[in-house]
């Protein structure tokens, strides 16, 4: 560890917080559906496209009606990615000549990019043409992002609203995000990427005669449109498989630091934007305070793991500090600090390979998902996941000071807490139920690069990552196979809207909620007191649950790698 | 203070009276029916667990595997472990029944004298067998057969069957005393009462059962809390059931018995063990303060209650208004004021007269004077002249409402005889204005101005207040503190409620309170979202009662009101409302302060039986081995032993209930998150730590 | 739900255009005027060749290159399609080696190339980045100290002094982002170049 590692760690965090207050407020407005700086430009296409799908912006839905149009979005949206990618030999935009996708393949990616997961179980640059890169993915980029925010937005209002039926409308709530907020994000980031290096045309791979006079391919492609996008929208899906340790993904220091702003600027932004809805900027700052005291705790140990480093290495007479798989320009600090940052949100791009990591510092990541994607989380689903939990933690402490328990005035009762387990309960189901079978099964083994705890952490982080909708994977791990395919878009799946049904039924029921007054007997949600208790909850029933298999994995493996053992 | 002498019906059972104790340990056994346990999931998840890892046992033992000495005591906690937790609720129901049974003894068989006919008549009939409508006569020395109302005569009553309280009460038709209950009994005269309980739900039975815990419905928290408990069980279903295929990727093999272990030791078995006997206790506790809950329901939402209304009279004053001051004019000493007043009350036999005599003797040291040695005439309070006095020879003294006073002194010919005449003075405008200067500012401070005329002459004004019950402020205090606002009702007006009001301390108050004024103030703080405590007597406060969402009626109340609240409170008390309030909150407290106990206790568990569980085949997970227990065997044992014994050991705080401090909310919360959240994270370490050392000691394993 | 079908299938056909085709393909039109070379690939030509990319690395086996970490990337086995072999610095099929720290095939390979370092240069300890493979096995970067640690080697091969191709070293000597972001770098492709300027052969 050294002094600049912990400068550029400290200087990340302060610049983020700084970008929290701008943007959470910038959202409020825009989901409040009030005029911002963008509005001459963008409100008559805003109006256009409400005119064409025949929607409504003054008609607020119900809860129900809400879940069921964001449903059917999703649905057509999956249709259309796993559609353009069977196709896509026959279709434009292909100069590189890819062929189709297979059925299992399109499936898990289809599923994955409109889960907001962007798992990828192919390599871009190998696999997806020109079109499906753009239309397929970067648009799912946006509106699965998009998806999510207006979710958590509808459960917010359920909290700010008293006495209401409706939470907003979909349509309006998923429009005006990605209109007002992703656009405009993405075109300037894509801007500063395409300056910092990031290639962004369409024309075909270069063949390029080396020094030594060796033939090299370079794949090309509309790629800083893409990489804006993943970063902003939590997707993280690269464009070139190695994902932004690419260095055309991401060519310098600025770039690396600006995609990790991007990564966690809207989920961190988002805490604010519901402080600021429910009247009370402090609620945000909480959790944004709960948040981030994870967070930085798994920064800390990760930067410490790879910098105490690979004890094999210490044994060839080499400086320990783990720099395999890691790029010299951003070194162990920027490595570590991205991969816990991309962990914590649901974006799952890497610029250094997890399944190098020392056993310590590859479990940080893996811990980040377990807890569900809360610390920031996914764009949207990061904060209704974390408002779940608080619900839980509410709950506990809330009966403690004698009360029935109340969030923002609004009374936590049978039924919130019994949609919130069921919320929090598929996760360890799928993160621990899948790869107990698939540790059984000669196909599910065959599948894993390593041998020993290691082999058995890149199941538990593949089943992980798509259950948490994060994406990033120990890619030293086969996943490109029928079953993995299959399992891997069910967890996915479930991963996704199996936590948004439960969520929305909370919504509904919030929202028709009186609002009771806050008084001394209330305990404040805004203080310290609070925000070390919610994240003594999520340690304790969020994290708890996975210390068995946690200690079969990264820590065995460290204990064995302390002893030099290899496997 | 008054409010906090409660008296004590039966006195508490010590937690290990024998009588109750040797009970529960049988019915720790009958409860073990796995239909009885289906209502505690967690408890019964450890239950099925517990014979299913038998019959493994049984099947192992057959086949004659090795270490079934070790799984055979793990098997033995995992049904002691049951066992504790039925015998926790055993515990909990046994002191309830204690108190039935004393009340059971009060519900002989009496037999009723049930009126037929032209209503002269009557004919006996046992108890058991009237009905609603039924109109009995009940006479001195009878036991009034069940519930009802007056209808005809005046009778003193002794409830001390379900008061508790020796003295006997009196209980007439019409008005607000006119409710009897079955079970007391008349001590005197003879009364009509028409029945209006039909037989089993009276309110002794109601009671009987409360106590006994028989009803009990599950509470709207405690079904959440259930839900939470239930979730966190089926979490550590994943948690644990995925182990075995997990080790076998490793290369080692898991014995059932020891993820059983592990499972039982971290799904929330502390919790689920004594919720049902931390909700019973609560019962328990407000039936020890003499209060009575119809549903677990009202105790709950006592908790929560946000807003208090309290009758100003006998709940924030006592019930008479009182001198406090003498004012004289301008010329006129204290003590000649004070003794004209004084003389003119000694025959005054209202609360205000004599607390006139009082404050005379305690301020001015001046002794009750005998009016007949005197020959004095005293001239008593009429409505008309709303002026007392009295005659002393030639002179006269008057007392009474200021413009009354001045009146009188101002045309003394209409109202007084001729020995007035003789004295006639001139009573200047200047001394109206003074007068008039001096009631103002004491009914602005919510007093009531009594002026004092002697021979003529104006000599001062006698404050009378309402006096605050002593310590009632700081009540108050307390309740802002826990969150709770207070409103005051009175019918007052407006001017002098305010003045009470702000010397009580209450937050708000509503004068000139009509009982549809009641009713509104309710339904306007419930608009609000607010939870709305009262207490009320009369069949006019019963609509009011049935609105509140904690209503305690007073036990000298109506019918109406006693079937309109959801508590009644056997003293008649109303400043328990207070205590009530605390009851729900520790009610509550109790179970979160628990649930973060079970929940923080997981951690050390885990310490304790991961590295012992993976040791054959990961060796190196030694390192994960922090608490040095001797070995993975008796780490297990120590474990799931501590999980029981913990139990066992919260029985008595699950009883009592967590103490209750009105300190806020968020000090609160740090107190019992440091108690209970971070003890529970340290007191497993050390506890199975210790059994792990006499585990090994005594050489379990 | 069938009221909701409208919308969804316009929204999703109009979000595809939106920011499907008119996003991607405006950042292009704008990327090509405002960064062409960028935009491009950040393309090194050189006679009217393409030699490469200046952010991509390349594959050095000659004792008088500065040589770059080692990649993992492979590409199809030309004589058999359906399988891999592995082919450094592969620039379409960008892959770490994703070993685990226990990998016995990582250590084995790490303490391969640890001995082909200390045999050029037993002077200095060895650098860990020269030995551990990147994660995009694209690395064009090595750190200084690995740049220095074959200025031996190179300065020989080159007839060079070993202080003039020192010197080159600490020209090429890329600091930190504003003094804090990223660590100090070579981009070896460059030092290379502008090694054959100095030298040529």
């Amino acid at each position: 560890m050294t002094a600049n590692g912990w400068l550029q760690i400290i200087v990340y965090f302060v610049v983020l917080t700084a970008l929290v207050l701008p943007l959470g407020r910038f959202m409020a407005r825009v989901f409040e559906g009030e005029r911002t700086l963008l509005s001459p430009v963008l409100r008559p296409v805003e109006i256009g496209l409400y005119r064409l799908a025949g929607v409504d912006a003054t008609r607020e839905q119900h809860c129900i009606s809400y879940t069921i149009a964001m449903l059917v979005f999703n649905a057509a949206g999956f249709a259309l990615v796993y559609a353009l990618q069977r196709f896509q030999a026959v279709l434009p935009l292909n100069p590189a000549g890819m062929s189709a996708v297979a059925p299992d393949l399109a499936f898990n990616t289809a599923v994955s990019f409109t889960s907001n997961t962007n798992w990828q179980n192919y390599g871009g640059e190998s696999t997806m043409s020109y079109l499906t890169q753009m239309a397929a993915l970067t648009t799912q980029n946006f509106v699965s992002a998009a998806t999510g925010i207006a979710l958590v937005i509808a459960l917010v209002r359920a909290f700010a609203r008293t006495s209401a039926k409706t939470v907003g409308n979909f349509w309006v709530d998923l429009t005006r995000c990605t209109l007002y907020v992703l656009l405009p994000l993405a075109v300037l980031g894509a801007l500063v990427l395409v300056w910092q290096g990031v290639p962004q045309n369409i024309g075909p791979y270069v063949d390029a005669t080396t020094l030594e006079g060796a033939k090299q391919t370079l794949s090309q492609g509309p790629a800083a449109s893409q990489i804006a996008i993943k970063q902003l929208g939590t997707n993280g899906g690269g464009f070139w498989s190695a994902n932004s340790s690419v260095p055309y993904e991401n060519p310098t220091p600025l770039s690396n630091f600006l995609q990790m702003l991007s990564i966690l600027l809207i989920p961190a932004a988002l805490t604010l934007t519901f402080g600021r809805m429910v009247r009370d900027e402090r609620q945000g700052w909480a959790l944004y305070a709960a948040m981030s005291a994870i967070f930085l705790a798994g920064v800390a140990l990760c930067y410490w793991a790879e910098s105490y480093g690979n004890t094999n290495f210490a044994a060839l007479g080499l400086d320990p500090a783990n720099m395999e798989g890691k790029e010299v320009r951003f070194g162990i600090a920027n490595s570590s600090l991205w991969a816990v940052a991309t962990t914590a949100a649901s974006n799952g791009s890497v610029n250094a390979m997890h399944d190098s990591f020392t056993p310590l510092g590859g479990m940080i990541p893996i811990i980040m998902m377990q807890l569900g994607e809360i610390i920031y989380g996914g764009v949207g689903s990061g904060l209704y996941g974390m408002l779940l939990m608080v619900i839980v933690a509410v709950f506990v402490a809330g009966l403690m000071v004698g009360r029935t328990p109340e969030y923002l005035g609004k009374k936590i009762e049978a039924k919130e807490v019994k949609m919130a387990l069921l919320a929090i309960l598929v996760l360890p189901l799928f993160m621990l139920g899948f790869p107990a079978v698939a540790v059984l099964l000669p196909f599910g083994l065959s599948s894993m690069q390593d041998a020993g705890p290691h082999g058995f952490s890149e199941v538990l982080y593949l089943y992980t990552s798509q259950t948490a909708n994060n994406g990033s994977a120990f890619a030293g791990f086969t996943g490109n196979t029928l079953w993995y395919n299959t399992t891997g878009g069910i967890a996915m799946l479930f991963g996704r809207y199996f936590v948004i049904i439960p969520m929305m039924a909370v919504a509904g029921s919030l929202v028709a909620k009186k609002t009771v007054p806050a008084s001394a007997g209330t305990f404040p949600t805004h203080g310290g007191l609070f925000v070390g208790l919610l994240v003594g909850v999520i340690l304790i029933i969020g994290g708890l649950t996975f210390f068995p298999a946690l200690a079969l994995g990264p820590v065995a493996e460290h204990f064995a790698m302390l002893t030099k053992s290899t496997f | 203070m008054q409010s906090t002498q409660v008296r004590k019906r039966v006195p508490v059972s010590a937690l290990l009276d024998p009588k109750i104790v040797w009970p529960a340990i049988v019915s720790a056994f009958v409860k073990l029916d796995p239909r009885l346990m289906i209502r505690n999931p967690v408890m019964f998840v450890v239950e099925v667990v517990a014979a299913l890892t038998t019959v493994v046992f049984v099947r192992e033992l057959v086949s004659g595997s090795p270490g079934l000495g070790f799984t055979f005591q793990i098997i033995l906690w995992l049904w002691t472990t049951v066992l504790f937790a039925n015998f926790a609720e055993a515990i909990a129901e046994g002191r309830g029944k204690a108190q039935a049974d004393s009340l059971r003894r009060q519900r002989t068989q009496t037999q009723a004298k049930l009126m037929t006919g032209s209503g002269r008549d009557y004919r006996s009939v046992p108890s058991t067998s009237l009905k609603v409508g039924d109109i009995v006569l009940v006479a001195a020395g009878d036991t009034i057969p069940s519930d009802g109302e007056v209808i005809e005569g005046i009778a003193s009553v002794n409830e001390a069957a379900i008061t508790g309280e020796s003295a006997p009460v009196i209980r007439e038709s019409g008005g607000d005393r006119s409710a009897v209950t079955g079970g007391t009994q008349v001590l005197s005269d003879s009364i009509r009462v028409r029945i209006t309980a039909a037989p089993g739900s009276t309110f002794l039975d109601r009671m009987i059962h409360l106590v006994e815990g028989a009803e009990r419905q599950k509470t709207p928290n405690e079904i959440a809390l259930n839900i939470l408990l239930a979730g966190m069980t089926i979490i550590f279903v994943f948690a644990t059931a995925t182990i075995p295929s997990f080790a076998n990727y490793a290369g080692g093999t898991i014995s059932v018995v020891v993820v059983v272990a592990l499972f039982v030791t971290l799904i929330p078995t502390t919790i689920g063990a004594l919720l049902s006997a931390i909700g019973i206790a609560g019962m328990d506790r407000l039936v020890r303060f003499n209060v009575l809950a119809m549903s677990g329901r009202a105790v709950e939402a006592s908790g929560d209650v946000d807003t208090l209304l309290l009758d100003k009279t006998g709940t924030i004053t006592l019930g008479n208004r009182q001198a406090t001051e003498f004012k004289p004019l301008r010329g006129v000493s204290e003590q000649e004021l004070a003794d004209a007043a004084q003389l003119a009350s000694l025959a005054d036999e209202t609360p205000e007269g004599r607390s006139i005599v009082v404050l005379a003797k305690e301020k001015y040291g001046i002794r009750g004077r005998d009016l007949n040695e005197l020959d004095a005439h005293f001239i008593p309070f009429t409505a008309q002249s709303r002026m007392s006095g009295v005659e002393v020879g030639g002179s006269w003294v008057r007392k009474g409402a200021v413009d009354a006073v001045l009146g009188l002194l101002k045309a003394p010919a209409a109202s007084s005889q001729a020995t007035a005449l003789a004295l006639q003075p001139a009573v200047s405008a200047e001394t109206v204005r003074e007068t008039n200067a001096i009631a103002e500012a004491i009914a602005k401070s919510g007093g009531t101005p009594l002026a004092v005329a002697k021979d003529g002459r104006l000599l001062g004004i006698v404050q009378l207040k309402d006096v605050i019950k002593g310590g009632i402020r700081e009540r108050f205090v307390e309740l802002r503190r826990m969150g709770i606002r207070t409103i005051m009702i009175t019918g007052d007006n407006p001017m002098t409620a305010a003045a009470i009001a702000a010397e009580a301390g209450v937050d708000d108050f509503l004068a000139q309170a009509t009982p549809e004024d009641k009713l509104r103030l309710i339904r306007d703080e419930q608009a609000k979202g607010r939870l709305v405590a009262m207490c009320g007597d009369g069949t006019n406060d019963a609509p009011a009662l049935a609105q509140a969402d904690v209503g305690v009626a007073m036990n000298t109340g109506t019918q109406a009101a006693r079937e309109a609240g959801n508590m009644v409170d056997l003293d008649s008390n109303p400043t328990k409302l207070i205590e009530i309030v605390e009851i729900g909150k520790q009610l509550l407290m109790t179970r979160g302060s628990l649930t973060t106990f079970s929940i923080a206790n997981d951690v050390a568990k885990y310490f304790a039986i991961i590295p012992a569980m993976f040791l054959a085949f990961y060796p190196q997970l030694a390192a994960l081995n922090i608490m040095n227990l001797a070995s993975p065997q008796s780490a297990i044992l120590s474990a799931i032993i501590f999980n029981a014994l913990i139990i066992v050991a919260l029985i008595p705080l699950a009883l009592k209930g967590v103490a209750y401090r009105p300190i806020g909310a968020a000090p609160l919360l740090r107190r019992n998150l440091l108690i209970y959240g971070v003890g529970g994270l340290v007191v497993p370490f050390i506890g199975i730590k210790a059994i792990d050392l006499a585990v090994t000691a005594i050489g379990l394993v | 739900m069938l009221r909701e079908l409208r919308p969804a299938l316009v929204l999703i056909v109009m979000f595809t255009i939106i920011t499907g085709l008119i996003y991607p393909l405006a950042i292009t039109g704008i990327a090509q005027i405002a960064f062409p070379h960028q935009a491009n690939g950040s393309l090194l030509v050189k006679d009217g060749h393409v030699i490469g990319s200046s952010l991509i690395g390349q594959t050095f086996t000659d004792g008088g290159y500065f040589q770059g970490r080692p990649s993992a990337t492979s590409g199809p086995d030309p004589t058999d399609p359906t399988k891999t072999i592995d082919a450094p610095y592969n620039a379409a099929n960008s892959a770490g080696s994703n070993l685990g720290p226990t990998s016995k095939v990582l250590i084995e390979r790490i303490k391969g190339e640890v001995d082909k370092r200390k045999a050029e240069n037993a002077n200095a300890p060895v650098p860990t980045d020269l030995v551990t493979a990147s994660g995009s096995g694209l690395d064009p970067d090595i750190s200084p100290d690995a740049a220095l640690f074959q200025v031996a080697r190179v300065a020989k091969a080159r007839n060079l002094s070993e202080d003039r191709v020192r010197r080159l070293v600490g020209e090429h000597v890329q600091g930190r982002f504003l003094g804090i972001l990223g660590e100090p770098r070579v981009n070896v492709l460059a030092l290379n170049m502008a090694l054959d300027r100095l030298a040529p052969r």
